[in-house]
């Protein structure tokens, strides 16, 4: 029942393509690729005038939603004209919605499209990227001016996207597909007589009150709100059928046929330093924009309130100029919260230890945190200035850290001014910690790399530099016996030979005995045992039972640092 | 990760007045240190106004509970050997406080709770906090660290290192806390009055212990079934009393707790005032009086209440949103210097600057004040500065005049509104306020169809909503009044004179049915069809003439004196209207504006290889839109191999043609180095993630579609 729902959904859309007086729409449906020719052909075979009837409906729901929106919109204020405004006028279903399936080459396309595109063409190329220009929504600014037609461009946008997976489905299985058709025009009238009486029963209502907008409205909504359900319930199908299938469409490539090396750490500074970087002006600009807010931020701290900077671009240097230009002459404490080690109890610390110059230690962070507060309230001229970079970074994102810092910023005499980057950085925070942090919030975009906060991150196509294992590989071997130091060896070797196998298991027990025996290394299994809980103990190799009981041996190291191990002992001997 | 910095110890300046905060400001330095003070008397004049509403609302709560306590104390107290009394021992007494969902504001109701108790019934109190309270062993901990803490403050400090050591070693269970108790009733016995009354006369002989659950719903079960049967085995020694701070419903006491366990409990309920209500005492004390010369505009007044209404209904809130109104109007305005009560503004005004003076010419409501006097007068005003000035204050006065005659009107119409059916005009004043302040209210069809309705009401409606007009209007400081008072008190007249005169005709009508007494049914039913006739074609009464001609004259009034505060000359000095940047700082959205950045980088990088249609993206946009665009394209699973090579693409295509293959090559390095930062970028802003699921794939966290 739902999946027919869901078509019929997808049906009212089709038809608001052809509603919308569009030329771009239109031409997008007539000159499109063949498999969007095909996928318009069912529309025929529903009977129009029904359709024309619905459409009313329709709009006029959408007009009333709209409607609703904008009025909530407006009086929240969003003003078009802020020039630093912060984008507010992207309408949230743009940001929120769900994903929808896409074809694996779609990336590759888009990437030619944007690379044919000619540099100096500054209006978007219509007839080259037909397909481009129908996924695009219009301007967010000219979104208030233009709600109606954008939100039934985006619907239509809506469905051309997921049209492709329907698509397939359907050619996979056209019995059903028919069946589910004339199944779906049966539903299809009941619901509109639905909605036609409600729709006259919003008329009456009208009538009877008619200088009452307030109670034309409460049926008016229930129409809506029907409409919206009936959105709903298509958007959770998406989500599942984006989930439903565990197949994963995409290539099988991998970066290690790739001919290029991967770099590591220092390399890739040294690369990105020759990169120029791109725009420097305007990102001055905009930083000279953020800058001359610096007294302000400073003046509020002052009155009780905390700042919070979000934004695109790294807050780094922007509080760090912050420091340097207002913070001199006064103590304040720089926490580096992507700093992949710190705490909320190393922020504590160097609280008590080097602000209050307190010695001893605490039974636990609450305690430590009372032990503070009781200071900051007893000494009226202490005060305190945070500056926390990245205050969303892992270490510190758990409910309990989040606590304790509000807590702390809750105190008079402390202020904070931290930055956030994460997009999902506010759910960290609910009506509690917000009220204690206090926060005012400051868009500052700053397009400026984040240098040191990706730094320490485990970055997928950085090569780990493995110095530190290999160092301690070869120290740990070096206080073994030449036995020993074989048996690793043959370990080593035996798994690099196996490196093109991705699921290679590890070298199983027995095998590894029998390896070992006939390279003379060991004479009996205890032995081999002994010398693998060496081993063990110095986590060289961990063992894992598999699915059989058999044990396997592996050596957590990955295969470019056992390499050079290797090539190190050759040297050695 | 941490560094401390610590400027020298002669560097360093102690708290400053952070007046330097106006004055770094570019070009107007304008009267800073004014500004600045100004600002601060008024937030602080506000913060100790708000604070006297709450005590005022909070405190017929606070009585009532205060009254529970020595209540339930005194029963204790009396050492009755009634069998039945004995049994109710075995009760704690409870009362269970319904506070709301505004959880915010719950913590200064407990404070000033706890406050008062200590200054009237009993030293020994103590607050508990579920975070604090996993087990039963942290809550007794937490209790007895209190309850402890608390006795050292009473007493004397010669034994506080006594206390520290015992409540390090103490075991923390209920007979030690009796002892404790036990101890300290007795010492206080038995120290001589003369020392101890004066600071606890007020209290008992033998207080209770209040324990404040402040959020019992977050309470587990266990811990608290736990506590209240320990401590009902203990209430002959201890009398305890529970105090449980709830935000959802009173229910919610027996869903949590087993009848076994609620049984022991002798629960009293207490209910606090909406935080509605609160909402519109503070509206009505802030905003709907002449004491502050700083006032809010519509577009402000309607970000503060939505955010109150959909977002957390917490009244502090609230009032921080107002505190930052009050610092960005005086921080950004250089005029607000004159945002000030009536009896500094003649000073003020004439000790403005020329500079100041051009503010003033420039502002958009006094350039329309120019343009509609005559021609020398005009030039008068744009080039004298001292004719500016006289002109100026007398706006200013104006405007005051017109906000305390505003404030009573609006009153007034209020008090017609509020009582029409379904209220097409709001139910609450603030309604009321923020449409009157939108546009011109006689205009809306709102008020159209309210003045309809208010043309039907009844008769002694009429004379009680006239008789409430007349009284706010007498308490109002306005003296362009007396007038209307007069008018209004001449229609009360009116109506009691119509009223005598129904009498006379009601009773002229008597004699006519007595006349015609014994006709029959046909004539009856003629004379009344006659009668049905008559009124239908018979004009309007003379009551109804003198609804209409009531509903008239307030309809005047409103034409007359709530006139949208924006048409008004020089509105801008009192008044603030910059909601975006309220909206931004309060209710901002990451998001939304991360969104932006990646899809739209022209929005703030103004250069115009950047400037395209919305949504497509150049090939000259920054490394990172260009990675999130194409990112954007995928399904669940990203190939890093695949997003690599559209990349280069993609950015081949915006450099320049390379012929050089050497160079060529170290031009795919940097790349690729700039493909790795921008996809750890993409890492770090949360919308991949690694995955193990394939190898060089990264999974996508976001379900945006492009």
């Amino acid at each position: 029942m739902s999946r027919i729902e869901g078509s019929g959904g997808g049906r009212r859309h089709v038809l608001q393509v052809k509603f919308v007086p569009d030329e771009e729409v239109l031409k997008h449906i007539a000159d499109d690729t063949g498999i969007k020719v095909r996928k318009d052909k069912p529309q025929p075979s529903i009977n129009l005038k029904r359709f024309v009837k619905k459409l009313e409906n329709i709009s006029d729901d959408e007009a009333q939603e709209i409607l609703e929106e904008k009025n909530y919109v407006a009086t929240l204020g969003i003003c078009a004209q802020d020039p630093m405004g912060n984008g507010t006028s992207v309408s949230g279903g743009e940001v929120y919605s769900f994903q929808t399936p896409k074809r694996s080459s779609k990336m590759a396309e888009l990437a030619s499209e944007l690379a044919h595109t000619p540099e100096q063409s500054v209006a978007p190329d219509y007839s080259k990227g037909p397909e481009k220009t129908a996924k695009t929504p219009q301007s967010s600014i000219v979104f208030l001016l233009l709600t109606h037609v954008f939100s039934l461009q985006s619907k239509k946008k809506e469905f051309v996207s997921t049209t492709p997976y329907r698509l397939r489905k359907r050619l996979a299985a056209p019995d059903s597909y028919l069946e589910s058709e004339s199944e779906y025009s049966a539903s299809c009238s009941e619901d509109e007589d639905e909605e036609d009486q409600q729709e006259v029963s919003t008329v009456l209502s009208g009538q009877k009150t008619p200088a009452k907008t307030k109670a034309t409205a409460t049926p008016r909504n229930s129409l809506a709100k029907k409409n919206k359900d009936e959105k709903m319930s298509n958007l959770v199908e998406d989500y599942f059928e984006a989930h439903s299938s565990s197949k994963v469409l995409t290539s099988d490539r991998t970066l290690q046929k790739l001919r290029k090396r991967r770099l590591n750490q220092e390399t890739l500074r040294d690369l990105l330093k020759k990169a120029p970087l791109a725009y420097a002006a305007e990102i001055k600009e905009l930083n000279q924009q953020h800058e001359s807010l610096f007294s302000k931020w400073m003046l509020q701290l002052h009155l009780g309130f905390n700042v919070v900077l979000y934004g695109l671009g790294s807050k780094r240097d922007l509080l760090e100029k912050f420091r340097v230009s207002l913070l001199q002459d006064s103590v304040h404490l720089v926490v580096n919260g992507y700093f992949p080690s710190i705490t909320v109890r190393s922020i504590l610390n160097s609280i008590t230890e080097e602000v209050l110059d307190h010695i001893g230690t605490f039974r636990s962070p609450l305690d430590q945190l009372e032990f503070i507060t009781k200071r900051f309230k007893e000494d009226s001229s202490l005060e305190l200035y945070v500056l926390i970079h990245n205050l969303d970074s892992q270490m510190l994102r758990g409910e309990r850290s989040q606590q304790i810092l509000a807590q702390l910023s809750s105190l008079p005499s402390i202020y904070f001014i931290a930055s956030i980057d994460h997009i999902n950085a506010p759910l960290m925070w609910d009506q509690a910690k917000l009220s204690l942090y206090n926060w005012l919030w400051y868009e500052t975009t700053t397009f400026s790399p984040y240098v040191e906060e990706t730094s320490y991150e485990n970055s997928l196509l950085v090569q780990q530099s493995g110095s530190l294992a290999l160092s301690s590989l070869t120290h740990v071997l070096r206080s073994l016996t030449p036995n020993a130091r074989g048996i690793f060896r043959l370990l080593a070797q035996y798994q690099l030979e196996k490196k093109d196998n991705p699921s290679y298991p590890g070298l199983s027990f027995q095998d590894f005995y029998q390896q070992c025996r006939e390279a003379f290394l060991v004479n009996s299994d205890l032995t081999l045992r002994a010398q693998l809980t060496e081993f063990r103990d110095h986590k060289l190799i961990r063992t894992k039972r598999g699915a059989d009981g058999v044990e396997y041996l592996l050596i957590p190291v990955d295969d470019s640092t056992l390499t050079s191990f290797l090539e190190n002992q050759d040297e050695d001997v | 990760g941490c560094f401390v910095f610590k400027p020298s110890a002669k560097k360093r300046k102690l708290s400053q007045t952070t007046a330097h905060g106006f004055g770094i400001r570019n070009d107007d330095s304008e009267d800073i240190e004014l500004r600045f003070d100004t600002c601060q008397s008024l937030w602080n004049q506000i913060k100790s106004e708000t604070e006297k509403v709450q005590e005022d609302l909070n405190k017929q709560l606070l009585d009532n509970l205060v009254s529970f306590l020595s209540r339930s104390h005194s029963e204790v107290q009396e050492k009755t050997t009634d069998w039945t009394c004995r049994m109710k021992f075995r009760e704690i007494p409870t009362a269970a406080l319904v506070l709301g969902v505004n959880v915010t504001d719950h913590d200064l109701t407990f404070r000033s709770l706890s406050d008062f108790l200590q200054n009237n019934i009993t030293p020994y109190i103590a607050l508990l906090e579920a975070k604090d309270c996993p087990g039963i062993k942290n809550l007794m901990q937490k209790l007895m660290g209190q309850l402890m803490n608390c006795y050292v403050d009473v007493d004397s400090l010669e034994d506080e290192d006594y206390v520290q050591v015992s409540q390090n070693r103490i075991r923390c269970s209920m007979s030690s806390l009796i002892k404790w108790y036990e101890s300290v009733t007795k010492k206080t016995d038995s120290e001589t009055p003369s020392k101890k009354r004066t600071s606890s006369s007020t209290h008992w002989q033998s207080p209770p212990v209040v324990v404040i659950f402040k959020d019992m719903e977050s309470f587990t079960t266990k811990v608290l079934q736990d506590f209240i049967v320990i401590s009902s085995q203990h209430i002959h020694e201890l009398p305890l009393v529970l105090i449980f701070g709830i935000a959802t419903s009173p229910m919610i006491i027996h869903r949590l707790l087993p009848h076994s366990v609620s049984s022991l409990l002798c629960i009293e309920l207490f209910q606090s005032l909406s935080c509605k209500d609160h909402l519109s005492t503070i509206i009505d004390k802030l905003l709907l009086t002449t004491q502050f010369p700083f006032k809010l505009g519509e577009k402000v007044l309607q970000v503060l209440i939505n955010i109150f209404l959909y977002h957390d209904f917490s009244v502090q809130n609230f009032i921080k949103g107002f505190q930052l109104c009050i610092v960005e109007h005086f921080y950004s305005q250089p005029l607000s210097v004159l945002c000030c009560q009536l009896v500094d503004l003649q000073k003020r005004v004439n000790s403005l600057s020329h500079d100041q003076c051009e503010n003033i010419r420039r502002l958009p409501s006094f350039r329309r004040y120019v343009e509609e006097q005559e021609s020398g007068k005009q030039v008068a005003l744009l080039t004298t500065d001292n004719f500016l000035k006289e002109e100026t204050q007398k706006l200013l006065e104006d405007l005051h005049v017109y906000h305390e005659n505003y404030v009573s009107v609006l009153r007034c119409l209020h008090v017609f509104t509020s009582s029409l059916p379904k209220y097409p005009l709001g139910k609450q004043i603030r309604e009321l306020h923020c449409a009157c302040l939108e546009n011109q209210v006689w205009e809306t069809e709102e008020y159209k169809s309210s003045l309809q309705l208010a043309r039907m009401l009844n008769k002694s409606d009429l004379v009680t909503m006239l008789q409430q007009c007349v009284e706010i209007l007498l308490s109002s400081s306005g003296k362009e009044f007396d007038k209307t008072v007069e008018k209004l008190k001449k229609f009360m007249t009116q109506f009691q004179n119509l009223e005598e005169a129904f009498q006379e005709q009601d009773v002229s009508v008597s004699s006519q049915k007595e006349l015609q007494k014994k006709t029959d049914l046909y004539h009856l039913q003629k004379t009344l069809l006659e009668m049905k006739e008559s009124r239908r074609s018979k004009k309007l009464t003379k009551f109804e003439m003198l609804r209409f001609e009531v509903v008239d004259y307030i309809d005047s009034l409103v034409r007359k004196y709530l006139v949208p505060a924006d048409h008004r000359t020089l509105h801008e000095i009192l008044y603030f209207n910059t909601a975006a940047v309220l909206r931004g700082h309060l209710n901002a959205a990451p998001r939304t504006a991360l969104h932006t950045a990646l899809n739209n980088p022209y929005w703030y990088l103004k250069n115009q290889a950047l400037k395209g249609d919305e949504g497509s993206i150049s090939n000259k946009a920054p490394d990172i839109c260009i990675a999130y665009k194409l990112h954007l394209e995928c399904g669940r699973l990203i190939n890093l191999v695949d997003w690599l090579e559209a990349f280069s693409t993609v950015v081949m295509a915006g450099e320049e043609p390379n012929a050089d293959t050497a160079s060529s090559d170290q031009m795919d390095d940097i790349i690729h180095a700039r493909f790795i930062r921008a996809v750890s970028e993409l890492e770090l802003l949360g919308f991949i993630k690694p995955s193990k699921q394939k190898t060089d794939h990264v999974a996508r966290l976001t379900w945006g579609g492009c």
